[in-house]
């Protein structure tokens, strides 16, 4: 390493350390003493500011912090997995003897099969360890994957085959339930007829044409072309919408993180 | 004295009189509802009854209206006697689960005990001896309780003799139906036996609670499970048709037929982000996703990974997988590895070519980013279940100077790589990929069948649409209700 390095290094070093002093002697709560709660909030603005340093480049800050996450991360879920759904959900219904083993109080359920599957796919999946016969793995895999997308295609046919015909049916010339005829009364009120019938168009002709984008059996020319070109059209100005929408949540994720740094870490916002 | 005795007739003849104005001002009940009718519920696994019936004729009229209908089914104390052995059962078991856990925390603490906690604590772990034994209860009336449940179907033949009327449900007036549902499981207090004759009564219920008429029995109703849901009928139509039109796509494409697709841009640009990454000397980076090997996305991008892998070992450039899921994990190093062996490569295929991050989605981000900021990938492909994390990645790509090809179903996330990406597969342009890539008679004739099959949803939308309309203008019911039949009921 450089030698501006361990200056940078030893510099963070100081300045952790005075941060870890000053929150430690302004802390006033009773959660946990005060050494610990300094070292906690310290930690937290020291490993926000180095995933965020990534903005400018990658930095040795950075990949502490991306090491440290992935680490902790990935220890922490195999830990939750485990206790929670073998130890938590599996053996009290299987084993009297690992239930006490585990502290885990037996259920003294009647005996199930389907307790058992889990237990026997698990087993073909750690086989793929073996070099002779990590082949049978694929036996959990394929149960895996043919039985959701089993499950998946009834769901789907559901939801975007049918549930979209049914909502495509909506009255062009009479809006809503009422039976009011758009020439009676033209208003662009929001929740007016004329509103409420032009937004029935929009529905009809966007499912129309993003259906005839989505057809790749025939070269998107002619009539069919110009359709095709309105369903883009329509997929972009929807997707222009929900960019909108969700860069708006992220801005929120950022006002969160600064206002942790600004009013726990340094306190210049009460 | 003749005076006191008048007087005390008088004031009795009052109290008399009043009396019996205070009882023509008492409410008097509601009239019956009529025509109680209780059928099974439809389309379900049993155990569950409809009851339904025509409301008072005093429903929401005057002094006399209905406020409430209680729903009463005659229960055989039999019924009573099953619910004994039930509760006996699960006191037991609660007795099992207080012990164990008595002694579970008392046996690690004994040692350290002293003076009344520690008899305590010897206590608890004395008492938990008991368990075997309790267990062995539990088994017995397991038994009892099952032989026992096998003769609530004989009971209910004994009405209206050996048991009563309880109230199973209320419902406020202005309803006329209400569904008796309860468990299947026979150790459940609310168990309702199949195939047992239930009878059923609904009173009308006044201001005052006391103030009740009931009604004519209902005629005796068994409940049971039906092995066909009819409101799923449509479903299992399009089911059908779905295969048929597969089989047939799929027979033509094994035939020979020349089974047209129109190109796809971003495809396309897949061999061409390859060989670049060749030319460079650099990585090319393939992301599946944060989804589950369950996903339709994440099968579909195992499909194009297949197809990538084994240009990657032609082309001789390194391939980097790093995955969200260790079962997508498993089946992605599966692929890849079949796509070296395909290539005629095999030996080239190292282990750490796809490897496990981490489930925490923003460790997982941080890692990517990480790897595509110090490998500096050539190429990335993100073909997939893409969240929150898709912007993230798309910006860092770009970034890093990469060629970037997206593909996702997740309708959230795809303005993000639309943005950011130089290519994006929208939606079901992800799973054509996997078919015109392959160029295989399955995937193709799968592919054709879903074409046909949004040529059906265009065509039913424009019917039902113009049935609609039209029904809607002349007043015709039928045109109105055909939208009904792509209704999916549970």
């Amino acid at each position: 390493m450089k030698r501006s390095t361990y200056i940078v290094m030893a510099v963070m070093a100081l300045l952790f350390a005075v941060s870890w002093y000053f929150k430690a002697a302004t802390y006033h709560g009773n959660v946990m003493s005060p050494l610990v709660a300094g070292f906690m909030i310290t930690l937290a603005a020291f490993l926000t500011l180095a995933i965020i340093s990534f903005v400018y480049q990658d930095n040795p800050f950075y990949k502490f912090a991306e090491h440290l996450f992935v680490g902790i991360s990935a220890a922490f879920w195999m830990c939750q997995s485990f206790w929670s759904t073998i130890v938590g959900n599996l053996i009290p219904r299987i084993s009297t003897g690992l239930s006490k083993y585990f502290g885990q109080p037996y259920r003294d359920e009647p005996w199930n099969f389907v307790y058992w599957l889990p237990v026997i796919l698990g087993i073909l999946l750690l086989l793929r360890l073996s070099s002779k016969i990590g082949w049978v793995s694929r036996w959990a895999l394929a149960f895996i994957v043919g039985t959701t997308a089993g499950l998946s295609f009834i769901r789907y046919l559901r939801s975007d085959f049918m549930e979209q015909i049914s909502s495509t049916m909506v009255p062009l010339l009479a809006a809503g339930n009422s039976g009011e005829s758009l020439l009676s009364n033209i208003t662009l009120s929001a929740t007016g007829p004329f509103v409420a019938m032009l937004t029935n168009w929009v529905i009809f002709l966007g499912v129309i044409c993003g259906i005839v984008y989505f057809f790749f059996s025939k070269e998107h020319t002619g009539l069919f072309g110009r359709a095709s070109r309105v369903g883009i059209w329509i997929l972009m100005i929807t997707f222009g919408a929900a960019f909108g929408y969700t860069v708006m949540g992220r801005i929120t994720l950022l006002v969160g993180r600064l206002t942790f740094l600004y009013k726990d870490w340094l306190g210049l916002i009460s | 004295m003749k005076r006191i005795l008048l007087t005390t007739t008088f004031l009795l003849l009052l109290m008399g009189v009043a009396s019996a104005q205070a009882d023509s001002a008492a409410p008097s009940p509601p009239a019956p509802p009529t025509g109680v009718k209780a059928v099974d519920k439809p389309n379900d696994h049993g155990h569950a009854v409809n009851i339904s019936w025509d409301m008072s004729p005093d429903d929401g009229k005057g002094a006399n209206s209905v406020v409430t209908y209680d729903v009463f089914r005659w229960i055989p104390a039999y019924m009573d006697s099953v619910a004994q052995i039930r509760a006996g059962l699960s006191g037991i078991r609660d007795t099992i689960n207080i012990l164990d856990r008595a002694n579970r925390k008392w046996s690690v603490l004994e040692e350290h005990l002293t003076g009344d906690s520690a008899k305590l604590a010897n206590d608890s772990v004395v008492a938990a001896q008991r368990i075997p034994q309790l267990r062995a209860d539990l088994k017995r009336f397991r038994q009892v309780l099952a032989s026992a449940v096998e003769r609530l179907p004989e009971a209910h033949k004994t009405y209206p003799e050996n048991g009563s009327w309880r109230r199973v449900g209320t419902v406020p007036a202005g309803q006329g139906k209400y569904s008796n549902v309860g468990s299947k499981e026979y150790e459940e207090p609310d168990y309702l036996p199949d195939f047992s004759d239930f009878y059923y009564r609904v009173d009308a219920v006044g201001v005052v609670s006391t103030t009740r008429s009931s009604s004519e029995v209902s005629a005796p109703v068994h409940s049971s499970g039906q092995w066909f849901n009819t409101g799923r009928t449509t479903v299992l139509v399009f089911v059908l048709a779905f295969g048929f039109l597969t089989v047939l796509f799929v027979r033509k494409a094994r035939a020979g037929h020349d089974l047209y697709v129109r190109p796809l841009a971003g495809i396309d640009a897949v061999d061409d982000a390859i060989g670049r990454a060749t030319e460079m000397g650099r990585p090319i980076l393939y992301l599946l996703g944060a989804g589950t090997a369950a996903d339709i996305a994440t099968i579909a991008s195992f499909t194009i990974l297949a197809r990538v892998s084994k240009k990657v070992a032609e082309y001789q450039t390194t391939l980097i997988v790093p995955c969200y899921d260790p079962i997508v994990m498993s089946i992605a190093q599966d692929i890849v590895k079949t796509g070296y062996s395909d290539a005629g490569r095999p030996d080239a295929y190292k282990e750490d070519m796809v490897f496990f991050i981490t489930q925490s989605q923003f460790a997982y981000v941080a890692a990517v980013n990480g790897i595509m900021i110090r490998d500096l990938p050539a190429t990335n492909l993100y073909m997939g279940k893409f969240y929150a994390e898709s912007l993230i990645f798309a910006e860092t790509g770009a970034l890093a100077g990469s060629i970037q090809i997206a593909g996702t179903d997740e309708v959230a996330q795809l303005p993000f790589f639309v943005v950011a990406c130089d290519y994006t597969l929208i939606g079901e342009e992800l799973f054509a990929a996997s078919a015109y890539l392959g160029r295989e008679p399955l995937l193709l004739g799968t592919l054709k069948a879903q074409d046909y099959a949004k040529a059906a949803v265009l065509l039913l939308a424009i019917v039902g649409l113009l049935a609609v309309n039209v029904g809607h203008e002349a007043n015709v019911e039928w045109l109105m209700k055909f939208k009904e039949l792509f209704k999916v009921i549970d």
